[in-house]
């Protein structure tokens, strides 16, 4: 299968503080990759970085076959104006721990605003497709609501409706359901796995193990900036090889 | 819950009390009641002194009330009111993207400008402005004096002042809003502008809207320091009356209740852009 996400050798500092230091990933189109570490191990970072929300320090990054934020030449990378960077975002779907829906817009105009705006699609064809997609989360009837009208997990579905209203080719998750109530975190769960199901490529950072050994078709496990281990979820989850992804591991379960 | 199981929980008046659930006694609260006889007489012998003093002339407050020289120098009012805000916003606005920009040198100059048109008071910039001729004799060929009218100086100074505190008010309705919004928006590809317009401009208001209305109205009142370069506003009208009739006091009401008449219209104004800009809050509804 092609490489949709190849992250090389990328580094990132906020201050004197690495937070990533030397990283290197590979994900291949149509499989799901979780991201486990404890706090601080840069995975949120890693995942910002992927859609150039974060600009990294050093290193590339390509998402299916296009080096994000730069244009090369030689051996120089120079940056692209912010009009291609959002054009090359509109590709890739982020979904947030907050959720940052947009609070003064009806979940409709939520679900719309970036294919009619950033895409420039016809309304009509818009609208028709965000009701199948809010159908498709569960939220067929919550089309004229406000956010705020909506508990936790509803307001998180619809933002993973509004992030694949731009049919993306790639899916990023960061920590998903780390706001939500415990009983809350299914619901989102499940429309997550339902698009793994359906072949879409994900990167999810998370803290649901459970939720990794079942869907993930890679684990990555992250500590200070790096990459201590990945592999599938029996070989990291079921027999991990490095010390701190055991003592991570005997944490969390 | 069905209407089987609702129908199942007896009503509260159904359910037999038990004899001993003591009963809550509010306090009495004589203080609040000693106080509110005290002010509210106060207020009365203040209504009535004012109701009974002959010196107040309200016959000559009505005579004036509705007269052209006065009606023209409330219109003049409005519209400078109209004029300095609009203005004074959007140099307010720009002067806000500056001190929110990237760029060190606008944010530097951003900041000059505040402090700046924050330090000088309006009287002494309104007459810096009228006498600017003695400044710049010429400009462009023209002489100075003739090219501003007390009105085109009125105008100048007060947009100059005003766009001073409304770049503050614009900065804290802008840093009000959520970072993370506007990281959703840029993740989602929507051009600066779009998120701007669409995204930060509407949830900024709901705190840009209360002290711009207390803007709006300072600035009506504020109008009236025009009357010192001889601009006939509201005051400054009023005064051209008393000054020939010698009856300031009963002109004076005249002016003050135009001013309260607008301001109370300008109060409910805000009322409803307040409700506006309150979608998808709690406060809405």
């Amino acid at each position: 299968m092609s490489v949709m996400v190849d992250i090389r050798s990328v580094h990132k500092s906020f201050g004197s503080l690495g937070v990533l230091r030397g990283v290197d990933l590979q994900v291949r189109a149509g499989e799901v990759t979780v991201v486990l570490g404890p706090s601080g191990s840069g995975k949120s970072t890693l995942l910002r970085t992927i859609n150039h929300l974060e600009k990294v320090d050093r290193g590339t990054i390509s998402v299916d076959g296009a080096l994000m934020g730069y244009r090369r030449a030689g051996d120089k990378l120079y940056e692209l104006p912010e009009r291609e960077v959002l054009r090359q975002r509109t590709r890739i779907g982020f979904v947030f721990q907050g959720f940052n829906l947009f609070p003064h817009l009806t979940v409709l105009d939520n679900v719309i605003e970036a294919p009619l705006s950033a895409l420039r699609r016809p309304r009509a064809q818009v609208v028709e497709s965000a009701h199948r997609l809010l159908e498709r989360v569960g939220l067929g009837d919550k089309a004229g609501a406000y956010p705020r009208q909506l508990s936790g997990g509803q307001q998180q579905r619809v933002a993973i409706a509004r992030a694949l209203a731009l049919e993306p080719r790639l899916l990023l998750f960061d920590e998903p359901t780390s706001a939500l109530d415990p009983e809350l975190v299914g619901e989102v769960l499940d429309v997550i796995r339902d698009l793994a199901a359906r072949g879409t490529t994900m990167i999810v950072v998370t803290h649901e193990i459970a939720f990794a050994r079942e869907v993930a078709d890679t684990v990555v496990f992250m500590a200070e900036g790096r990459i201590v281990e990945q592999g599938t979820p029996e070989e990291v989850l079921g027999a991990p090889r490095e010390e701190r992804t055991r003592a991570f591991l005997a944490k969390v379960l | 819950m069905s209407s089987d199981t609702l129908a199942k929980i007896p009503a509260a008046s159904e359910i037999p009390e038990p004899a001993d659930v003591p009963r809550i006694v509010p306090q009495r609260r004589y203080g609040q009641w000693a106080a509110a006889v005290v002010v509210l007489a106060l207020l009365g012998f203040a209504v009535n002194s004012v109701l009974r003093n002959r010196a107040f002339q309200w016959d000559v407050v009505a005579d004036h009330f509705t007269s052209d020289s006065v009606l023209r120098g409330l219109w003049l009012t409005l519209w400078l009111t109209a004029v300095v805000m609009v203005l004074g916003f959007a140099l307010g606005t720009l002067l806000a993207a500056f001190r929110l920009s990237a760029n060190p040198v606008l944010r530097a100059v951003g900041r000059g400008y505040v402090w700046l048109f924050r330090s000088i008071p309006i009287l002494v910039q309104l007459l810096l402005w009228f006498n600017i001729g003695a400044l710049y004799p010429q400009v462009f060929g023209v002489r100075t004096v003739n090219l501003l009218s007390p009105v085109a100086v009125a105008i100048i100074g007060l947009t100059l002042h005003e766009a001073a505190y409304a770049a503050e008010v614009v900065r804290g309705g802008i840093l009000s809003v959520d970072r993370g919004q506007i990281e959703a928006a840029q993740a989602l590809g929507l051009s600066r502008w779009r998120r701007w317009r669409r995204i930060v401009l509407p949830q900024a208001m709901r705190a840009i809207v209360p002290p711009a209305g207390n803007m709006l109205i300072g600035t009506l009142k504020g109008t009236s320091i025009v009357s010192v370069i001889a601009v006939d506003d509201l005051l400054f009208s009023t005064q051209l009356i008393y000054h020939r009739t010698y009856q300031v006091i009963p002109l004076l009401m005249v002016a003050t209740l135009w001013y309260a008449v607008v301001t109370s219209l300008l109060g409910i104004g805000q009322h409803y852009v307040e409700k506006h800009y309150a979608r998808g809050t709690e406060n809405a509804r």
